[in-house]
Parts: C-alpha cells; sequence; structure tokens
C-alpha cells in the first residue's frame, strides 16, 4: 500500500488548483437579443455601419451555415449546444476611442492587471503593441506611430472594415471560405471584431504584435476574426493570448484566423490560451472551436504556428498551413495541458501543392486528472508536390492513470519523390524523478513543474521571449496547487 | 546526529532489516560494506524517506527529530542528502535551472531570500572547481545522456552545492573508473568536516583507500553484525563476507 495511494493523493492535489483568473469586469454592455437569424446578422452589420458587401458576406455564411452540422468526428464529448441560446453581440457601452491609456476605465485596466498583462506593463517592458479585444470592441491600440511609420496597418476589424475595405475585401475568406466548416460558417455570419494586420513588401515589422482576448459576458459567445496579410520579402512575429473570468454557464468561441503570406515572406504566429477550463467537476469553462489556416502563397514563403494552450473546457483547433508556392515551409510547435475534465482534440495539417516543401510538427500532449487529449494531423502531399517533406513528432505525457492521450496521424501523399516520418511517444512522470526531485529538498508541486517544463521546453523555446515566459508559468499554475 | 533503533523493515511481506542499530555523530564518516542483497540500499532510501516500504518496527532520530514523520523534501531541507546509485534522466530540464531550484527551494525552507543569478553562478563555479567538474555537465538535462561516470560525479557536485548535514553515498563507486572514483572521493574529503557526516555504502574496500572511514560496519541479513574501525575493511576484503556466516548465528 502506501506509495501509490499517495503518489496519487499529490498528483490529484498538485492537478486540482482553482482558475486564478476567475472574476468579471463590471462595466456596462450592450448586448444583442438572444438567437440567430437574419435579423441577427443584420443587427450586428448595422451596429458596425459595415458596406454592403460585408453584409452580403455574412448573409451568405449563414444561409450556408443554416444547412451545416456540428461535427461529430472529434474525440470530445460536446453536450448539443443550442444557437438559439446565445447572444450574438456584446459591446461596452458609449466607448470612445483613447488617445492614453489615463481615459481608459479604470475597472477595465484593473482587468488586465490581475491578468498580469496591463497595458502599460506591456508597453513599457516588452515594446509590444497591444490591441487589446474586450469582448467585442476593440478598446486600446498603442505604438500605431511606430507601425505607422513603416507602412504597416495593424488595426481592430472593425476599423479595417471602415478605413481599408479593399484590402479586406480581397483577403476576407480567401484562406478560411465562409462554408469551410460549420463554426467557420457560423463565425462568417456573426463575427463582431479582432485584428486586421498588413505588413507592406520588404518590411520586417520591429516589433511583436500582439491582441489580448477575453470573453466577459456571460452568455455571449465571441466570434473573432484575425486577418494577416504579410506581402512579399516581409516578416511578421503575432503573438495572441487569451484568459476568460469565471463562468457557470459555458461559453462558445469560435474564432477564424486566416494568414496569408506572400513570396519570401515569414509569419510567426504565437498563441497562448488560457481561457477557464471549467471547475474541478468539469461544469462551466469555454468551448474554444477555431479555425486557423495560413497560405504560404509564393515561392520561399514560411509560416509558424507556436501554441500553449492550457485552457478551455473542450477545445477544437487544427492550425494548418497550405504550402502553395515552391520552398515554401510550413511548421507547427503545440503543447496541450488537459487538466480535470478538459477536453482537446487539437493538432495541424500540412497540405503540400508546391515542390520541395517542407513542414514540421512537434505536439507535446500532457494530460492530468479525468481529462482527453487528442493529436489529430493531417499530413497531405500531392502529385505536384514533388521532394516533399514533413517531420511529425507527437509525443504526450501523462500525470496519472484517469487520464487519456491519444494519436490520429493522417498521412496521405500522391507522389514518390516525397518524404514523410512521422514519431509518438507516451510517458508518464516517473516516480524515480518525483522522489529524486524531493531528495533535493524540491517540492512535489515544484517538481511537476520543472517536469513538464523540461518536456515542453522544445515548443516553449519557439516562442518570442516574454511569452515564452508567461507560458511556463501558465502551464505551472495550470498544474499546480496552492503554493506554500 | 543519526540514531537508528531496532529498524525493521519490511517490502512486499519481504524483511529486508531485521532490527538494525546505528548511531552517527557529526564529524564521522562511516562506510557500510556487505554483500548484494543484504539492505544496504534499503538503509539509504529508508533514510531519505522513499515510500514504498513498511516499517514495522523501529525508530528513526535525526537532531532530535522523529523521521518517519517528515517528507522526502523535508528530510532533504534538514540537511539529508542521497547520492543515488542510478540517478534518473530528467529531459529538458538543466542542470542550472534543477539546482537553482533546489538551492532556492532549500533557502526558503530555512527562511532565507532566493539567490540572485549572479550570486548562484558564483557558488556553482565554486564548487565546480571544489569537485573538478567541466562546465558542460552542468549545461546539460539533469543526467540525461550522462556516462555512468559523468552521474555520479554530478551526484557528488550536487552535494557541494546542497551542503548537506548528512550525506549517503548509494554505492557511488560502483562502475566507477579509477580516475572518476578519485574525483568523487576527492570531493568527499573536501567536504568533509567536524559539522557534517557521510554514510559511504560501498561493495567494495577500494574507495575506503581514498575516503578514510572512522567506522566500518558490515551489514548482512539485514543486521549490522560487525562494526569496527577502517582496519575491518581490509580484513573483509582479505576473507570475503563468507566467514560472517559463522558470527552472524
Amino acid at each position: 500500500m502506501g506509495k501509490e495511494n499517495q503518489q496519487e493523493e499529490i498528483l490529484q492535489h498538485v492537478t486540482q488548483n482553482e482558475y486564478k483568473y476567475g472574476f468579471v469586469t463590471d462595466v456596462e454592455m450592450e448586448i444583442a437579443p438572444v438567437g440567430l437569424n437574419e435579423d441577427t446578422v443584420r443587427y450586428i452589420s448595422t451596429k458596425k455601419n459595415e458596406p454592403e458587401w460585408l453584409l452580403a458576406f455574412r448573409l451568405n455564411a449563414f444561409r450556408k451555415w443554416e444547412t451545416m452540422k456540428m461535427p461529430t468526428w472529434a474525440h470530445l464529448d460536446i453536450p448539443p449546444i443550442d444557437y438559439q441560446a446565445i447572444s450574438y453581440y456584446a459591446a461596452p457601452k458609449n466607448l470612445p476611442k483613447y488617445s492614453s491609456l489615463e481615459e481608459v476605465d479604470p475597472e477595465l485596466l484593473k482587468t488586465f492587471d490581475k491578468l498580469g498583462i496591463s497595458l502599460e506593463e506591456q508597453k513599457r517592458l516588452a515594446g509590444v503593441a497591444v490591441d487589446a479585444v474586450f469582448d467585442s470592441v476593440s478598446v486600446k491600440t498603442t505604438f500605431q506611430e511606430t507601425l505607422k511609420k513603416h507602412g504597416i496597418i495593424f488595426c481592430s476589424f472593425s476599423d479595417a472594415v471602415q478605413e481599408y475595405p479593399d484590402l479586406v475585401q480581397k483577403y476576407m475568406g480567401s484562406v478560411v471560405p465562409p462554408h469551410d466548416n460549420f463554426f467557420a460558417a457560423l463565425n462568417s455570419a456573426v463575427f463582431s471584431d479582432g485584428s486586421f494586420c498588413y505588413i507592406p513588401r520588404g518590411v520586417r515589422c520591429p516589433i511583436e504584435l500582439s491582441t489580448y482576448f477575453r470573453i466577459n459576458t456571460a452568455n455571449t459567445g465571441q466570434f473573432e476574426r484575425t486577418l494577416i496579410v504579410a506581402d512579399e520579402e516581409s516578416y511578421v512575429s503575432y503573438m495572441e493570448g487569451c484568459t476568460a473570468p469565471q463562468r457557470d454557464e459555458n461559453q462558445l468561441h469560435a474564432a477564424i484566423v486566416e494568414i496569408i503570406v506572400m513570396k519570401d515572406a515569414e509569419v510567426k504566429y504565437s498563441t497562448v490560451q488560457n481561457w477557464y477550463p471549467g471547475n474541478k467537476e468539469g461544469n462551466g469553462g469555454i468551448y474554444n472551436f477555431v479555425t486557423k489556416r495560413g497560405i504560404c502563397k509564393g515561392n520561399n514563403a514560411k509560416l509558424s504556428w507556436t501554441q500553449v494552450e492550457t485552457g478551455s473546457a473542450k477545445t477544437w483547433k487544427y492550425p494548418s498551413c497550405i504550402l502553395l508556392g515552391d520552398n515554401t515551409i510550413g511548421e507547427f510547435y503545440s503543447v496541450a495541458v488537459t487538466n480535470n475534465y478538459q477536453q482537446a482534440d487539437t493538432g495541424s495539417k500540412m497540405i503540400h501543392l508546391g515542390k520541395n516543401t517542407k513542414s514540421t510538427i512537434i505536439s507535446k500532449g500532457i494530460s492530468a486528472g479525468h481529462s482527453d487529449n487528442s493529436y489529430r494531423g493531417l499530413v497531405k502531399m500531392v502529385k505536384k508536390a514533388a521532394n516533399a517533406r514533413n517531420y511529425s513528432q507527437c509525443d504526450s505525457l501523462l500525470l496519472g492513470d484517469k487520464c487519456g492521450a491519444h494519436t490520429f496521424p493522417y498521412i496521405k501523399t500522391e507522389n514518390q519523390t516525397s518524404m514523410v516520418e512521422h514519431e509518438a511517444t507516451t510517458s508518464k512522470i516517473s516516480e524515480d524523478q518525483l522522489f529524486y526531485c524531493n531528495q533535493r529538498g524540491i517540492s512535489t508541486e515544484s517538481a511537476i513543474g520543472l517536469i513538464v517544463n523540461g518536456y515542453a521546453k522544445e515548443v516553449l523555446n519557439k516562442l518570442p521571449m516574454e511569452f515564452a515566459i508567461e507560458a511556463q508559468k501558465l502551464l505551472s499554475i495550470s498544474l499546480e496547487g496552492s503554493v506554500g | 546526529m543519526l540514531s537508528i533503533k531496532n529498524l525493521t523493515v519490511s517490502i512486499e511481506n519481504k524483511q529486508i532489516l531485521k532490527g538494525l542499530n546505528l548511531e552517527i555523530n557529526k564529524g564521522e564518516v562511516h562506510a557500510i560494506m556487505g554483500p548484494n542483497g543484504t539492505g544496504k540500499s534499503t538503509l539509504a532510501n529508508i533514510i531519505a524517506g522513499k515510500n514504498i516500504y513498511t516499517i514495522e518496527e523501529g525508530t528513526i532520530d535525526y537532531m532530535g527529530k522523529n523521521l518517519m514523520e517528515m517528507e522526502v523534501d523535508e528530510r532533504a531541507n534538514e540537511g539529508i542528502f542521497l547520492s543515488f546509485q542510478y540517478p534518473v534522466e530528467i529531459p529538458g530540464v538543466s542542470m542550472v535551472n534543477f539546482m537553482r531550484t533546489a538551492i532556492n527551494e532549500q533557502r526558503q525552507y530555512h527562511g532565507k531570500d532566493p539567490l540572485s543569478a549572479a550570486e548562484f553562478l558564483q557558488k556553482m563555479e565554486e564548487k565546480k572547481k571544489l569537485v573538478e567538474i567541466h562546465s558542460k555537465l552542468t549545461n546539460r538535462s539533469v543526467n540525461e545522456g550522462f556516462s555512468g561516470g559523468e552521474k555520479k560525479k554530478n551526484e557528488i557536485f550536487q552535494m557541494a552545492m546542497l551542503e548537506p548535514a548528512l550525506a549517503i553515498l548509494d554505492e557511488t563507486d560502483s562502475g566507477l573508473d579509477i580516475d572518476a572514483l578519485r574525483v568523487v572521493a576527492n570531493g568527499v574529503n573536501k567536504l568533509r568536516n567536524e559539522n557534517n557526516a557521510f554514510i559511504v555504502i560501498t561493495h567494495y574496500q577500494r574507495l575506503l583507500d581514498y575516503i578514510i572511514p572512522d567506522f566500518v560496519h558490515v551489514l548482512f541479513e539485514g543486521k549490522i553484525v560487525k562494526s569496527g574501525g577502517k582496519e575491518l575493511a581490509l580484513e573483509l576484503e582479505q576473507k570475503g563476507y563468507e566467514w560472517l556466516n559463522q558470527p552472524s548465528k
């Protein structure tokens, strides 16, 4: 007896800590009537003062969505969602545009402070331009001046629609068409806001671009849309971070991220996702059903996805690369942590269309508690994609014996010259490792944090510095118990 | 410092230690010798707090405290160090990060502020020199891809960093070539002083040519059957463990 039980107890203890970012900001909200029909779509479009073509885009998407069914192939257990019980638009009321932080509602600033991502801190320490999305409407944009100098456009999606309608119309829906999938169609019909970024030809964006998403109003689905266009020979590193306050009802999130990478350009897209995962019993939490896809359009283009996923009750997410140009490169680095009753079905798709295209997939799953963590990936090489290469590595780390880890790799090659390598491992944190750490005076909580961070290092190293530190903390917070 | 009385321990209903007694005072080096499977490593693990054994009888007092009531990390922070016979690998965790965490948790336990990065690195350089460790080892992940000798040297390096009151070396000499053995022994000799104590567990007299013990104990069939000075080790080397069969009966 003894040892195993105790081990179990410790694991249970350290893997069951409460979500630290569960709080609600008290700001007056303007909310759309509950339910979804063509009127809702028109309401949103009118609220946002959108041009006719965009309303047509939304209505087209809505009509497609009505004919579609929610996908059930993922290794997820999702109770039926009543899409008519959700409100599809929420905006903080009477929101002016701010020119300095002092003008921002102190309640909002406090919220960011609690998350440790205050704009001020970000501005001072990291030199990051932050486009903070508070629920649906962009609240604060910084560093616009610096960006303007380089001709870089970085603004809320709504602003982009007003100010750069041609660019938006040209690229929106070109990578993720409205009918792509159920959630993409839903987003295309009712998306509220998001971010838009355009890097002109030959420009290397001098700062990391960052967006913080936050879900705040109970019963409000959030439908963000991000569009990034990197013109020829340009470079940008884009960071997206998420946290959400604690809520009992499930909140639906169905975002779209589209990235277009032109000839000789490079985009790095990094995500740290920490939405409310539900409580220890598996109640509440965010449903995160996201479509992220980029296209390497011109030759020698490069797109790199890095994600650290610790939150959400259910995750359905497959950041993908379409390698259209010759010699293009797609990368996917992922750490996904599931704890308690969280479920994640995540991975990547690498579609090789051009010659000499290369892709790398490194996926590190960490499961604890009663959670389920699945990797699902597709590597496809068409006939034309001569000499295409892929390397995939999918590792799973299990904490305790009540959680699950699954790997679903799909590989399709249609030519003789392509090469695909796939490696997968499953391991547990061994009792010997914990004993070794304990014997050096390291508490079990710290030891698990150390070991997990070591396991995820390959991916964490791909994150921009300031993001990596935040991600490390998050990994420990997600798995550790109370400190001291 | 350490007082073990009538310690009787079993694992899966099999008795391993059968009424073991041992007294260790500060400033002393005790060698524990004996053939395979007599409970030497069990004794080391019990003192460190490995929780796979059933303690049937007996007490262990460590500096006036009941050791049995202390967690593994608490024992470590109270100054108990185990140099493992088979150190585990922890992939992706750098030695620097590992050691810094260990040192700072120890300092926190004693109510001290954590070491700054500069202070820590300085301490590490000092200790590396002391135990003749090359800088490359500390840049790698904990024990990952280390040779047998490197792992043992790394244990001694950690011991030097943590400055324990009571260090237990569990067959640290096994599988070492003569140079590595010398490095390990030198490390111990430089670290021993009037305030700390060592338990050196070994099969062979060889290590005791380098680490001169104050006492030698022979552990046989779960009991200490003979104790003496350093000359006992030589006697064992000559006569083998077979002759113990008689006095033990």
